[in-house]
């Protein structure tokens, strides 16, 4: 079995931003693992702008804010990246196992960095009745589709849940010409960034059903309607207060979830509800030397919080291989 | 389009579980057979959304064709799992009593199930339960153990079948939707099946049309059966839960059906399910709330630990009821015609003892069934990574790299996987997922949707506007994007 003293699982901006951090505290055997064909994470499919006001002081689209890390990462040799590499198995020893095209390697990690971020919450997930036909899509789906391939996914869209990805799909759906019937949201309030609300929903007057859940996906092969409902306090339905709103196409924007499954195999100790790492101090976990950060360790709305967190766990890293670190405790 | 019109000694309506059993059966001897399916896939119809429970024979009326066939079904799907390469697991149901009146009737199915010749049944106790299933509700006092019941991937079986029946010469039509039977005059060919796709000329028909099995028959002249669908919503779990039971968890059967049950699909998934509930309408697969708090209410009064939050998907599915019992019968007011009628639950289990029943049917009738001199009987089983050890898999990686680069992460599917699965006919998103598993995990295709997608475009050469969830109508995307 081969040792490596450091090994990164995920090359999204946290991955990268704790392996650039790691080695800058001195750790020099850095192997950083990414299951994509590129580094960048879930950024690279987030086109629109917003990334890097407070760290970089600038106004970035998602690539471009990975691509200033991909750069950095590229001019540091003793930090390996190997693509198409995708971790299935860890073990509490931090033994871990990952395929890539034509081998299986299996690694003693000296300390592992798990950044492996988060995937969307689904309709399975809050239970929405009816049927089950083509065309409900979770939010992040329907971005790359559109924004990496190409294709438009739906016509006439509802959006279920006012998270950011939801909130910025809106707004991508009507420039694409598509038309927008509503977002639906269960609370009072939306979930996501203000700035996201007023220039993504507000200033293209795009109707948006507060209060309101959707309590049925109707359509035999592609969604034909759904039916909302108002809902009270406790998110009960509301009788009578039904409306039928016709669409081809549901797009669930209802939240994130951190990606824990591996670090679970391995026996840490993850918080059911949220699937986020129990930890009384960020980026730790219940076995010393798994460390976790960036969206698996919990879901961050600013990328640039991600960075700043995951550099401090390269530190945390560093400290733990008994390296003296030079980052400064705030 | 088939503008000549060729003949067949067996015409098969339905590629379901049923349609293909027999097929695979009739496959055996020297006469023309064809299969009439009129979805893109097979096993689109009932087949694909039940418990994929082999039932050992327990829960049935003594001296019902179900119960006789269940029987011997669970024997004979044994063997053909095994022929056919198709994974089966003998994981053993334990019927739970709660109540003393309860533990009196597990005496009674006892008896019932041993004169229809279920093997080794065995009452066990609390302490039994308590040891050998541990996350059953501590309030069970005892339990009817059925060793004989298993689990099978309900579609893989189904492709597994059809694949075999077509090395063995039978001709399967999908997209071929049968729109009426004309009578003919000749002695020999009595009929000609009109479809979506031509004529198909046949001495003998066989209605295995699932729900639809009414119709079908009505369009042979016989009209007196219907079919009613009954409902049954199942609710599928992490298979981070596989562990959750050891065996398959019934509560005591009611008088239409075996009620909610705790088991696990041939992947690992632990399921709930399912309900009962006659409806209309046969393409009603509407899920609904009360059928979710039913489902998980009942679930949990047998595993109190089941938690919502691990319910992962959900789908349902529908019987079809015709009477209480199945019909597997010559119709002697039309020659030639073999219905194949009400195939509710345990039909998955009888599929086998169906076909092999069906076939004394033909010869009884007088179609002359030699043997094939070499009848392709074994075939290699499809290979999944899920189901492998790491040091399987870094043998199939050296083999073949595309094993290697894994496009699923919530189920770990390879690229090579998918490609297999298109080779073998899968035709559609919902087709590779059931053969394959890609998008049936945690994410659902969140992550590998788009990357199926291409593969499938390119491998059977169709436009990726054109790719679809289960056939016409469900296409995944509108348009490409304007370049506005
Ligand atoms: C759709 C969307 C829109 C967003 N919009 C904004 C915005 O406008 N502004 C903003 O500031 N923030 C935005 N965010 C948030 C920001 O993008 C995230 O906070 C940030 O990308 C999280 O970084 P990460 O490295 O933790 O996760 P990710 O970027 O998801 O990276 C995780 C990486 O780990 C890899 N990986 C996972 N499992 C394995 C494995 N088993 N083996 C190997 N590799 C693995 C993945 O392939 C991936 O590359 C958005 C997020 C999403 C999802
Ligand atoms: C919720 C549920 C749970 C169940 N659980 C179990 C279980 O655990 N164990 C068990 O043994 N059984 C179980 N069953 C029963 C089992 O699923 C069925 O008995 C079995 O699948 C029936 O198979 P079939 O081939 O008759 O029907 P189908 O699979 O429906 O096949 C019929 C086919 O005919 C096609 N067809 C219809 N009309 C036409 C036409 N005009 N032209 C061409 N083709 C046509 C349809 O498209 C369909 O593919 C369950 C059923 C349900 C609903």
């Amino acid at each position: 079995m081969i040792n490596r003293e450091l090994v990164v699982v995920g090359g999204g901006p946290a991955g990268m931003a704790a392996a650039i951090s790691a080695y800058e505290n001195g750790v020099r055997d850095i192997l950083l693992l990414e299951r994509d064909q590129y580094l960048g994470g879930i950024l690279n499919q987030c086109i629109h702008t917003g990334f890097g006001l407070d760290y970089f002081d600038e106004v970035l689209t998602g690539p471009e804010y990975a691509d200033r890390f991909i750069k950095k990462i590229r001019n540091i040799p003793e930090i390996e990246v190997s693509l198409r590499s995708f971790v299935v198995d860890l073990t509490e020893d931090k033994v871990l196992t990952y395929l890539k095209p034509g081998s299986v390697e299996t690694i003693k990690a000296g300390a592992l960095i798990m950044a492996t971020g988060c995937r969307e919450r689904t309709r399975e997930m809050i239970h929405i009745p009816g049927t089950r036909p083509a065309g409900v899509f979770s939010a992040g789906l329907a971005q790359k589709f559109i924004n990496i391939e190409g294709l438009l996914p739906g016509k006439k869209i509802v959006i279920v849940g006012s998270g950011d990805i939801g909130l910025i799909m809106a707004r991508r759906f009507l420039l694409e010409g598509a038309e927008v019937e509503g977002i639906v949201e269960i609370k009072s309030e939306s979930r996501g960034l203000i700035r996201n609300m007023v220039q993504c929903v507000e200033d293209f007057n795009i109707p948006v059903y507060f209060n309101h859940k959707i309590s049925g996906i109707y359509g035999k092969d592609r969604v034909e309607k759904v039916d909302i409902v108002r809902v009270d306090k406790e998110f009960n339905k509301v009788a009578g207060t039904e409306t039928r709103l016709d669409c081809d196409t549901v797009l669930i924007s209802v939240g994130l979830i951190p990606e824990n499954e591996l670090i679970e195999m391995a026996g840490v100790e993850i918080d059911k509800k949220t699937n986020s790492p129990v930890s009384k101090e960020v980026n730790r976990t219940s076995i010393p030397g798994i460390f976790v950060c960036g969206n698996s360790f919990k879901v961050y709305d600013l990328v640039d919080t991600v960075s700043n967190e995951s550099i401090k766990a390269g530190c945390m890293i560093a400290e733990y291989l008994g390296y003296k670190i030079t980052c400064n405790e705030e | 389009m088939r503008t000549e019109i060729k003949t067949y000694d067996v015409v098969i309506i339905g590629g379901g579980v049923i349609g293909t059993s027999i097929a695979r059966e009739l496959s055996r001897y020297k006469i023309d057979v064809a299969l009439l399916e009129k979805e893109i896939e097979l096993a689109f119809g009932v087949s694909k959304s039940n418990s994929g429970i082999i039932h050992p024979g327990t829960q049935n009326l003594p001296g019902s064709l179900k119960g006789r066939l269940c029987v011997q079904g669970n024997i004979l799907t044994r063997r053909i799992a095994k022929e056919l390469g198709v994974e089966f697991q003998e994981v053993g149901e334990l019927i739970v009593a709660f109540n003393k009146e309860e533990n009196s009737r597990l005496f009674e199915l006892k008896k019932e199930a041993e004169t229809m010749g279920v093997p080794g049944l065995r009452i066990v106790g609390g302490d039994w339960l308590r040891e050998n299933e541990p996350n059953l509700n501590g309030e069970a006092i005892a339990a009817l153990y059925a060793p004989t019941a298993g689990i099978i991937s309900p579609y893989r079986l189904v492709y597994a079948l059809a694949e075999n029946a077509v090395k063995n010469g039978v001709e399967i039509h999908v997209l071929t939707a049968v729109e009426g039977i004309k009578f003919l005059k000749d002695d020999k060919y009595k009929f000609d099946v009109i479809t979506s796709r031509g004529v198909f000329r046949a001495r003998f028909i066989i209605n295995a049309a699932g729900l639809y099995a009414d119709k079908i028959a009505s369009m042979a002249g016989v009209s007196d059966l219907k079919i009613t669908p009954r409902k049954g919503e199942e609710f599928i779990l992490d298979k981070k839960k596989e562990n959750l039971t050891r065996h398959l968890l019934f509560p005591l059967p009611s008088k239409t059906s075996k009620g909610i049950l705790v088991t696990r699909t041939s992947d690992g998934n632990p399921m709930i399910g399912p309900t009962v509930q006659d409806v209309e309408d046969k393409e009603d697969l509407l899920t609904s709330d009360e059928g979710y708090k039913k489902v998980v209410s009942a679930a949990r009064r047998l595993v109190p630990s089941i938690n919502k939050n691990d319910i992962i998907t959900y789908f349902a599915g529908l019987r079809p009821v015709c009477g209480d019992d199945f019909i597997v019968r010559h119709e002697n007011n039309v020659p030639g015609f073999v219905n194949v009628v009400g195939i509710q639950s345990p039909g998955l289990t009888a599929a086998p003892a169906i076909a092999g029943m069906v076939k004394k049917i033909l010869e009884n009738n007088g179609l002359d069934m030699k043997k094939k001199f070499f009848f392709k009987r074994y075939q290699g089983k499809v290979t999944h990574l899920f189901s492998k050890s790491l040091y399987k898999i870094k043998k199939l990686v050296k083999r073949d790299h595309a094993y290697g680069d894994i496009l699923c992460r919530c189920e770990m599917v390879s690229v090579k996987e998918v490609k297999d699965a298109i080779k073998r006919g899968a035709r559609t998103m919902d087709g590779i997922k059931f053969r394959t598993r890609a998008q049936g995990g945690r994410c659902h295709g969140g992550f590998c949707t788009t990357r199926i997608m291409k593969i499938l475009a390119e491998e059977t050469n169709v436009p990726i506007t054109e790719l679809t969830k289960r056939g016409a109508g469900s296409e995944i995307v509108k348009e490409e994007r304007g370049n506005d």
